[in-house]
C-alpha cells in the first residue's frame, strides 16, 4: 500500500492551501480518507485518544446491515419475473441474473449521480463530503420497483440531494429522510412509472394467464369497493400461477412483488438485529413503529367498519414496505426524533400514521413513506417538548 | 449520613500501563514550574519576581490580576531562571533552579484546639498567605474559587476514574490527620455540608472513611462516577446563582499540612503511567516537577506523547514540559500521526470503542488492557448519530442540545439547559465517544467563556 501512498502524497500540495487545485481539497480530502484513515492527531488539551469508530464506520455498518435485503431483493425480482412469465421452475442462477441486470445498474446510477451531486457541492461550498450518502445511495434503490427507467432514478436522486439535504447545509442538517425525499419526488412527479402494475419486470416476455400485479395493499385498498374479506382475496390470490403467494408466511418471507429491497420482512428483521446489536440503529424507534401499526391496526379490527378495517392485524406489519421503513427509514438518525424520550413518541406515531393512512386513504396505498416523511417534518417539534420538560426539571429545583 | 448513589451510565477505558503499587523516590528535578495555564479563568496574571530572584518554598509568584490576594506560590525553593511568555507576552510558567535541599518559608503554625476556634477571616487570611487557595475550584466554570464567595457545599472527590487514574489509598498514605485538619478548616466556610465521596469497589483509605464531622458519600459504577461535577449533580445539584467548591485530597491535605506545620508543603506522589512506560507506578516528587527528570530512562521508545493527567482530560506537554498545578499523574501513550489504509473499515480487535459498529470488538473483551494512541480515527463531520452522549453522561443533562446552544451562541438556552452544572471533565467521555470528533470540552469552555461575557 505504500505505492498508492506516495501516490497520495506526490499529489497532495497541490490541492493544499496555496496549491493550484486548492478548491478541489474537500474532493482530494474524501478520496484520501476513503484509502487511509488519517494522520490527524488530538489537541494539545482535552481528549488525548478517540474512540476508534468514525462516521465512515458507522455508516458502513447501516449498509452492511441492508445486504441480506440486496441480496435477497436481487433474487426475488428474477423470481417473480418467471412466476409471472410461467416458468416458476428456474434455474436459480437464472433469477439472480435477472435481478441483477435490473438491480444493479439502478444501485450504480444512485451512486454515480448522488456521489458527484455531492462532490460538486462539497467544491462549491468548501464542506467535507459527508458519508450520509453512502447509505442513501444504497437505501434509494432498494425503495424503487425493479423496471423504473434509470434516467428516473437519477433525477429523483438529484432531487433528492439538492432540495432534500443540500438546500438545508448538507448531511447532519436536514429535515426530510433523503431517500424517501427521492420516492416521494418519483411518486408525485410520475405516478404511472412507480404505482400500479410496475412491481414486476417482464422482459420481452408476456403474463402468464391469470396474472395479475395487484399488491396485498391494493387488494386490501379494492375491499372497499367490492366488499371482498381480505383475507379470502389474500389467501385465494396467485391460484393457478403463484399458490399461496400472498399467505401469511410467504408475506413474511418477501418472495411477493414490491420494491426491490422491501418486499422481505424477515430480511428486514435481520438487518434490524444487525442494526441494534451495533448500537447503530435505535431499537426504540424500530420497535415503536411495529408496536404503534400493531396498536392502531387492532384498534381499526375492533371497531371493523370495513372489509379493510378487519384485515387481521399482524398482516399490516408483513405487507408493504412498513418493515422496512421502520428499519432503515424511520431510524435515521438526523431525521428521526434526538431525544431518547421523543424516539419512542416518534415511532409510536409512525406505526399509527401508516395504518391510517393505508387503511383510510387508499389513493395512497404505500402509508409508510409519507408517515415518515410527515414525522420527520414533526420529530424536532417532539424534541423541543422533551427538551422543554428537561429545562422545567431544572428550573423547579432552582426555587426549591 | 452520606447517599449511596449507583451510577449506571458510563464507560471505563481500560489501559495498558497502570501503576504498581510501589513508591519510589525520583531523583530531585533540577527545574520546577508553575503555570498559570493550568488554572481556568486567569486573567492577567501579574508577576511578583524576577529572574534570578532566589525563593522559598512559599513565596508567592504570581497573582491574579483580578484577585490580588490569591497568590500563587513556589513549590520549592531555589533561584527563579526563567519567567516563559508566550503570544502577546502571555505569561506561560515561571520556571524554578532548585535547592538541592527544600528550604520553607514559614507560616504561622496552629494547634488542634487552634483550630477549633479559628474565624473563618483568619482561615482566609493564613490560606491565602500561605498559597494552598489556588487548591479550590469553584463550581460553575470551574475557576479558582473567590474568596469573597460564600459556597452552599464542598465537595472532595475521594476517588478518580479516569483511565490510568492512580489509587487514592496509595496516593494520600498516612495523610490522616492533615486531611482532617483541612477539611476542618474548609467546613468553616460554608452553612453547607462538606462532602467527602469515595467509591465503592475498592477498599476505602482509612484517609477518607475515618474522616469526621462530614458527609461520606459513596458513589459505585464506571466513569464518570469519579468526577466530581456529576458527584454533586447526584448530591445537591448546582443551580443558577449557586456556588460550590471543589477540591482534590491532595489540596485538602495541602491546607492540613499549612496549618498544622506552617509551611507550604508541595511534596506529592505523581503515578507515571502508560503503555509507553516501563514498570510504571509511583514516584515521590513535589508539585510543577520537570517531565525530563520524571521520564529519564523510564521509556521504551521516543515516539510517544507525554500527558500530564489522564488522557480524557489532560495537556500534553513534552518531553521539556512540567506536570500540572492538579495532576497526580503523567500518562505516556504512543503518538497516533501514521496513515492507516482503509482504517476506517478494517475491522480490529486491539482498537477500544464504546461502540460497537462493524468491525470493533473491544466491546467483546471486557477486562482487556488497550494501547491506545493519539490518533484521532476519522475527520469531523457534523452531527449525526444520536443518543451517544446521553449514554456517558449520568446527568440529566442533554448533551447534545446543550453543545448546539452553544455553538449557537444561544445564552439563554445554555443557562437553561445546565451549563452552571458541568465542567469539561464532566463532559470529556463525550469528546471521546463522538462519531464526529468534535472537539467537546473546547466547545463547552467557549461557553462557558461567552456566558461570562455576555
Amino acid at each position: 500500500m505504500k505505492f498508492l501512498r506516495n501516490q497520495f502524497d506526490k499529489v497532495k500540495h497541490n490541492f493544499e492551501k496555496g496549491g493550484k487545485l486548492e478548491k478541489y481539497y474537500y474532493a482530494y480530502e474524501a478520496l484520501e480518507t476513503f484509502a487511509f484513515s488519517p494522520n490527524t492527531v488530538n489537541g494539545e488539551k482535552g481528549a488525548q485518544i478517540r474512540d476508534a469508530v468514525d462516521l465512515k464506520r458507522l455508516m458502513m455498518t447501516v449498509i452492511i446491515a441492508m445486504i441480506p435485503c440486496l441480496l435477497f431483493g436481487i433474487w426475488n425480482v428474477g423470481h417473480q419475473h418467471f412466476l409471472a412469465i410461467g416458468e416458476p421452475g428456474a434455474a436459480l442462477a437464472d433469477k439472480i441474473w435477472i435481478g441483477s441486470i435490473k438491480v444493479l445498474p439502478i444501485v450504480i446510477v444512485s451512486y454515480a449521480v448522488g456521489l458527484g451531486v455531492e462532490f460538486v457541492f462539497a467544491t462549491i461550498r468548501r464542506h467535507p463530503v459527508n458519508e450520509g450518502y453512502l447509505v442513501t445511495g444504497m437505501l434509494i434503490p432498494l425503495v424503487l420497483p425493479p423496471d423504473i427507467p434509470l434516467w428516473q432514478v437519477a433525477i429523483a436522486t438529484i432531487f433528492a440531494v439538492i432540495i432534500g439535504k443540500e438546500a438545508f447545509g448538507g448531511t447532519g442538517m436536514n429535515v426530510l429522510n433523503v431517500a424517501l425525499t427521492a420516492r416521494a419526488f418519483l411518486y408525485f412527479a410520475y405516478p404511472s412509472d412507480i404505482s400500479g402494475d410496475v412491481w414486476t419486470y417482464f422482459g420481452d416476455a408476456s403474463p402468464v394467464a391469470g396474472f395479475s400485479g395487484a399488491t396485498p395493499l391494493s387488494i386490501g385498498a379494492s375491499s372497499l369497493t367490492t366488499g371482498e374479506n381480505v383475507l379470502n382475496s389474500l389467501n385465494q390470490f396467485g391460484a393457478g400461477w403463484a399458490d399461496g403467494i400472498y399467505s401469511f408466511s410467504n408475506l413474511f418471507i418477501g418472495a411477493m412483488p414490491g420494491s426491490i429491497g422491501e418486499t422481505s420482512t424477515l430480511m428486514c428483521l435481520i438487518g434490524g438485529l444487525i442494526l441494534v446489536a451495533t448500537g447503530v440503529g435505535s431499537w426504540k424507534i424500530i420497535l415503536s413503529v411495529f408496536a404503534g401499526s400493531y396498536f392502531m391496526a387492532f384498534g381499526l379490527n375492533l371497531i371493523g367498519a370495513n372489509e379493510f378495517m378487519l384485515m387481521p392485524a399482524h398482516y399490516h406489519l408483513v405487507i408493504g414496505g412498513l418493515a422496512f421503513g421502520a428499519v432503515f427509514m424511520a431510524t435515521d438518525p438526523v431525521t428521526a426524533a434526538q431525544t431518547e424520550s421523543g424516539k419512542w413518541i416518534y415511532g409510536f406515531l409512525i406505526g399509527v400514521l401508516t395504518i391510517i393512512i393505508r387503511v383510510f386513504n387508499p389513493a395512497y396505498p404505500e402509508g409508510v413513506m409519507l408517515a415518515i416523511l410527515l414525522m420527520n417534518v414533526f420529530a424536532p417539534l417532539i424534541d423541543y417538548y422533551v427538551v422543554s420538560a428537561n429545562k422545567k426539571r431544572r428550573l423547579k429545583r432552582a426555587t426549591v | 449520613m452520606g447517599k449511596f448513589i449507583r451510577i449506571k451510565k458510563g464507560f471505563n477505558i481500560n489501559l495498558a500501563g497502570k501503576a504498581a503499587p510501589k513508591v519510589t523516590p525520583v531523583e530531585h528535578s533540577d527545574t520546577y514550574a508553575v503555570k498559570p495555564t493550568d488554572f481556568q479563568g486567569m486573567y492577567l496574571p501579574k508577576v511578583l519576581v524576577k529572574e534570578g530572584d532566589t525563593v522559598k518554598a512559599g513565596t508567592p509568584l504570581f497573582h491574579d490580576k483580578r484577585h490580588t490576594n490569591v497568590v500563587h506560590v513556589a513549590p520549592v525553593s531555589g533561584e527563579v531562571v526563567e519567567v516563559k511568555r508566550g503570544e502577546k507576552r502571555k505569561l506561560l510558567e515561571i520556571r524554578i533552579l532548585a535547592d538541592k535541599q527544600v528550604d520553607y518559608q514559614s507560616f504561622k503554625k496552629y494547634s488542634t484546639s487552634d483550630i477549633a476556634s479559628l474565624s473563618v477571616d483568619e482561615a482566609k487570611k493564613a490560606m491565602l498567605e500561605g498559597g494552598v487557595w489556588p487548591n479550590i475550584v469553584q463550581r460553575p466554570f470551574g475557576f479558582i474559587a473567590d474568596p469573597e464567595a460564600k459556597p452552599k457545599a464542598i465537595h472532595v472527590s475521594a476517588f478518580d476514574t479516569h483511565p490510568l487514574a492512580p489509587d487514592y489509598s496509595i496516593l494520600f498514605k498516612g495523610q490522616d490527620q492533615y486531611f482532617q485538619v483541612g477539611l476542618d478548616i474548609l467546613k468553616k466556610f460554608t452553612s453547607g455540608n462538606v462532602h467527602v465521596n469515595v467509591h465503592t469497589t475498592s477498599e476505602i483509605s482509612s484517609v477518607f472513611s475515618q474522616t469526621k464531622g462530614v458527609e461520606l458519600n459513596k458513589f459505585s459504577g464506571p466513569h464518570p462516577a469519579g468526577c466530581v461535577g456529576v458527584q454533586i449533580h447526584h448530591i445537591d445539584p448546582i443551580n443558577k446563582g449557586d456556588v460550590v467548591w471543589t477540591l482534590n485530597p491532595f489540596g485538602v491535605i495541602q491546607i492540613g499540612k499549612l496549618f498544622l506545620n506552617g509551611v507550604h508543603d508541595a511534596s506529592r506522589l505523581i503515578a507515571l503511567v502508560g503503555s509507553e512506560v516501563k514498570d510504571p507506578q509511583y514516584y515521590k516528587t513535589y508539585t510543577g516537577a520537570s517531565i525530563k527528570n520524571l521520564i529519564k530512562d523510564k521509556l521504551t521508545n521516543d515516539h510517544v506523547r507525554i500527558v500530564s493527567g489522564n488522557v480524557l482530560t489532560g495537556t500534553r506537554v513534552g518531553q521539556d514540559g512540567y506536570v500540572g498545578f492538579f495532576d497526580n499523574y503523567v500518562t505516556v501513550i504512543p503518538e497516533g500521526d501514521y496513515y492507516e489504509f482503509l482504517g476506517w473499515i478494517a475491522p480490529s480487535a486491539s482498537k477500544v470503542s464504546f461502540h460497537r459498529a462493524f468491525g470493533l470488538f473491544s466491546f467483546l473483551n471486557g477486562n482487556k488492557e488497550f494501547k491506545v494512541d493519539s490518533n484521532t480515527h476519522g475527520e469531523p463531520r457534523a452531527f449525526v448519530q444520536t443518543g451517544v452522549f446521553e449514554r456517558v453522561t449520568p446527568m440529566d443533562i442533554l448533551p447534545t442540545y446543550l453543545l448546539k446552544s452553544i455553538l449557537a451562541e444561544d445564552v439563554d438556552e445554555m443557562e437553561e439547559l445546565g451549563i452552571y452544572e458541568v465542567i469539561e471533565e464532566d463532559l470529556a467521555l463525550c469528546e471521546f465517544v463522538d462519531v464526529s470528533k468534535h472537539n467537546v470540552q473546547q466547545i463547552l469552555r467557549d461557553g462557558i467563556e461567552l456566558l461570562q461575557n455576555s
